[in-house]
């Protein structure tokens, strides 16, 4: 599949960090829709470099040369405000519409222009869909409206109810089992939505604005259990909608649509941090930075920090040397072990004490990389230090000062500026720490302090 | 003055073309026609009064209530008493089985003009002449065709109550929600699994409402089938305006007004007892179709003559 030439057109795809030897899950390439009575001849005067609008005459054109690759697992969003095509795009990639010009392959199956039947065979075996207004059949009970797809696929009625009923135990509507669609709530509905398609059991979920009618708590809600959701099934989804703080929630990757072109395909960082032109730039001004941008989209490389075999003088050195308080204790394998404050060690070296560990606090504020700025708020309300950010292994792998949280916020560049930002500010005299090294170390010691100073 | 279109002409020379070409094929229909007219009738008219009028009593106490039953008992009796009876029957079976005939052929009329675009394209304006002919002139190549009697009766009430039963059906299925359609189709349902599963069910009340329109319009024709030999109370109401007999009139008039509203009832009681189901959801497609249906309804609902 990486052996392709790299069909997208739009900026960000190479940059977005997607392991492209992953399974193409749906690739649509050079995608056009254009809706009136002369969409071919419409189609050919785009290709040709026409603007949507010098085509109007000929009609509507609600998709233009869209391409991209959907990767098996992820969630793909297409983001962009109503009349940008996205509903008609999501639309193609199941050949619930035809596209006028150009291809969609699901799994490595070309669905543009293959019969009927195939393509009901497709959308039976590979990809289901969720709706804005849940679609449900009004006339059927929860149960069998989640077990409808099963129906069409031809599930014998046991085995398909026990499986949609495992579903909607899954979505949390156990015991409305047997109400009607009518007789729940918007958010409940789509539950039954979403258990429909889930319990039609294929890899590829189409959703279209499946949130957009829900009130803003419920939303909030379904988005956090679509994660989760999408975590265990580890289903490939796509997801539409105009709201660009969900698309940053819930996209590993989004598409940025605008009056029927992808403007900008890239994970939520690129879009913030980088955007393709103005309009996505203005358009994510407003975003809600804090729930978008993770620790390790902000983090600044650990300057002060030191093993724990360097001791205490060595801790006392890079924290004169960085004109700061407290450093960053690593043991083996830049493990974090814990943070030590220059006057605990300071007592230490004139102590003539040789194990740093005794000094040691083993409760600085530590995140992982993926955790999202609005969860680091409380650590850097709580203590003055950077917020470590670790990885899996806990091995120290950047910080977040205070300074480079609030920068991230306000969409400020904090790390390109010419000082490093060194946090917490020095508390005991350089003049005192250097004094203190000279008069309780060693020649080696004296030497190296006398070259790092005339440095 | 000179200048005219022989517009009657032709007509005329199609009638006679079919009727010379096609007369085996009409004897055939005439026969079959009555022949059902007449299975229907015996079944109504032949058991005493009474027990037919048990039989609507409890069909209106389901359909409605006893509020419902009462008064049909009551109207029904009134029948009886001004000695219509037998020819309030021979309306009934007539009525019931044009409307039955005219449903029949309307409803997938219906379902071809909401699937293709063409069909409906054709159908429309047919319909309208259909409609607005006056309902007289069907008569005269129905008594062509298919000589004095029940039969041209029948078939120009087919033809002039089929309309609304075409109509409501297409607008019913069109009216349905785009989205649960759609969501049929995304789950890789065929058309007719469709048509069955989502179409039909939630276009209900609209093709119910068409049921009722169809069964209202073909009593509102029982006089001019009367006119024609179709005999009932259509036959009374004629003679009793040739002779100018006030009171026949008056009562064989009342039966009619009786009958129909005992069938509107009985009829709109169907498809309401479905809406009360789907009242529970307040989906929009349900809502759409209701309200689209009753304005539908009201705009279709003509009293003719």
């Amino acid at each position: 599949m990486s052996a392709l030439p790299d069909p997208t057109g739009a900026r960000g795809e190479n940059v977005s960090g997607i392991d492209e030897t992953r399974t193409v899950a749906v690739r649509a390439q050079n995608v056009y829709k254009v809706f009136g009575r002369k969409p071919k001849e419409a189609v050919r005067r785009l290709q040709a470099g026409e603007s949507r609008e010098q085509v109007a005459s000929l009609g509507t054109a609600a998709v233009i040369d869209a391409s991209f690759d959907v990767h098996q697992g992820e969630i793909f969003v297409v983001m962009g405000l109503s009349g940008s095509g996205k509903s008609t795009l999501i639309r193609m990639l199941n050949g619930l519409w035809d596209s006028t010009a150009g291809s969609v392959s699901v799994f490595g199956t070309e669905i543009v222009g293959i019969s009927d039947a195939e393509l009901r065979e497709v959308r039976r075996t590979n990809v289901s869909m969720v709706f804005q207004h849940f679609a449900l059949l009004p006339h059927r009970t929860v149960l069998d409206n989640a077990a409808y797809a099963l129906e069409i696929q031809g599930v014998g009625a046991a085995e398909r109810r026990e499986r949609a009923q495992r579903i909607v135990e899954r979505v949390g509507l156990k015991g409305w089992e047997d109400k009607l669609p009518g007789e729940l709530s918007g958010g409940m509905q789509q539950r039954v939505g979403l258990a429909r398609a889930l319990a039609a059991d294929t890899d590829i979920l189409l959703m279209d604005e499946a949130f957009s009618a829900l009130d803003p708590l419920i939303r909030r809600e379904m988005q956090e259990q679509l994660i989760e959701l999408q975590q265990e099934l580890g289903k490939t989804i796509i997801f539409i909608t105009h709201d660009l703080n969900e698309a940053m929630f819930l996209g590993d990757r989004i598409a940025v649509m605008r009056d029927g072109r992808i403007v900008q395909v890239g994970t939520p960082d690129d879009i913030l941090t980088d955007p393709a032109n103005d309009y996505v730039a203005q358009f994510v001004q407003d975003v809600d930075r804090a729930r978008v941008l993770t620790a390790s989209g902000v983090m600044e490389p650990v300057r002060s920090v030191v093993q724990v075999s360097a001791g205490p003088r060595g801790a006392l050195r890079v924290m004169r040397d960085l004109q700061t308080s407290a450093v960053f204790v690593v043991g083996h394998g830049r493990k974090l072990v814990g943070v030590a404050f220059d006057r605990d060690v300071l007592q230490q070296v004139r102590s003539g004490e040789n194990d740093l560990m005794k000094v040691v606090r083993n409760d600085p504020a530590t995140v992982t990389a993926d955790q999202h700025l609005s969860e680091l708020f409380e650590y850097s309300a709580d203590s003055s230090l950077p917020i470590a950010v670790v990885d899996d292994n806990a091995r120290l792998i950047g910080v977040v000062p205070r300074v480079t949280l609030l920068a991230a916020l306000a969409n400020q560049p904090s790390n390109t500026s010419e000082l490093p930002v060194v946090e917490p500010p020095v508390t005991v005299p350089v003049d005192l720490i250097t004094q203190t090294l000279r008069d309780t170390g060693g020649p080696t010691d004296d030497e190296l302090a006398a070259s790092e100073g005339s440095k | 003055m000179e200048f005219r279109i022989p517009l009657g002409d032709w007509a005329e020379e199609a009638v006679a073309w079919i009727t010379a070409t096609l007369g085996g094929l009409f004897d055939v229909i005439r026969a079959i026609a009555a022949g059902i007219y007449d299975a229907v009738d015996v079944v109504l008219a032949s058991p005493p009064f009474w027990v037919i009028i048990i039989i609507a009593v409890v069909l209106a106490f389901i359909a409605r209530g006893w509020v419902f039953a009462l008064g049909s008992a009551i109207g029904l009796l009134v029948i009886v008493g001004v000695d219509q009876w037998d020819n309030a029957m021979d309306t009934l079976a007539l009525v019931l089985v044009a409307s039955a005939i005219a449903i029949l052929i309307s409803i997938p009329l219906g379902i071809l003009a909401a699937r293709s675009d063409t069909a409906s394209k054709i159908i429309k304006p047919i319909l309208d002449f259909l409609q607005t002919m006056p309902a007289f002139v069907y008569l005269i190549p129905a008594l062509i065709l298919f000589r004095v009697g029940v039969v041209p009766g029948i078939v120009a009430t087919i033809i002039f109550a089929m309309a609304p039963g075409v109509r409501l059906t297409e607008l019913g299925i069109r009216g349905v929600d785009r989205e649960v359609v759609e969501a049929g189709q995304a789950f890789g349902a065929t058309p007719g699994r469709i048509l069955r599963q989502i179409q039909l069910p939630l276009a209900m009340p609209s093709i119910m409402a068409g049921v009722n329109q169809v069964i209202m319009l073909s009593l509102s024709m029982v006089v001019i089938a009367g006119m024609v030999g179709a005999g009932g109370l259509g036959g009374e109401v004629v003679a009793a305006l040739n002779r100018i007999d006030v009171g026949l009139g008056f009562e064989a008039g009342l039966s009619v007004v009786i009958i129909a509203i005992f069938l509107d009832r009985l009829s709109a009681s169907l498809g309401g007892r479905k809406r009360r189901v789907r009242a529970a959801s307040p989906s929009r497609a349900s809502d759409d179709a209701d309200s689209a249906a009753d304005k539908a309804a009201a705009s279709i609902v003509k009293t003719p003559h």
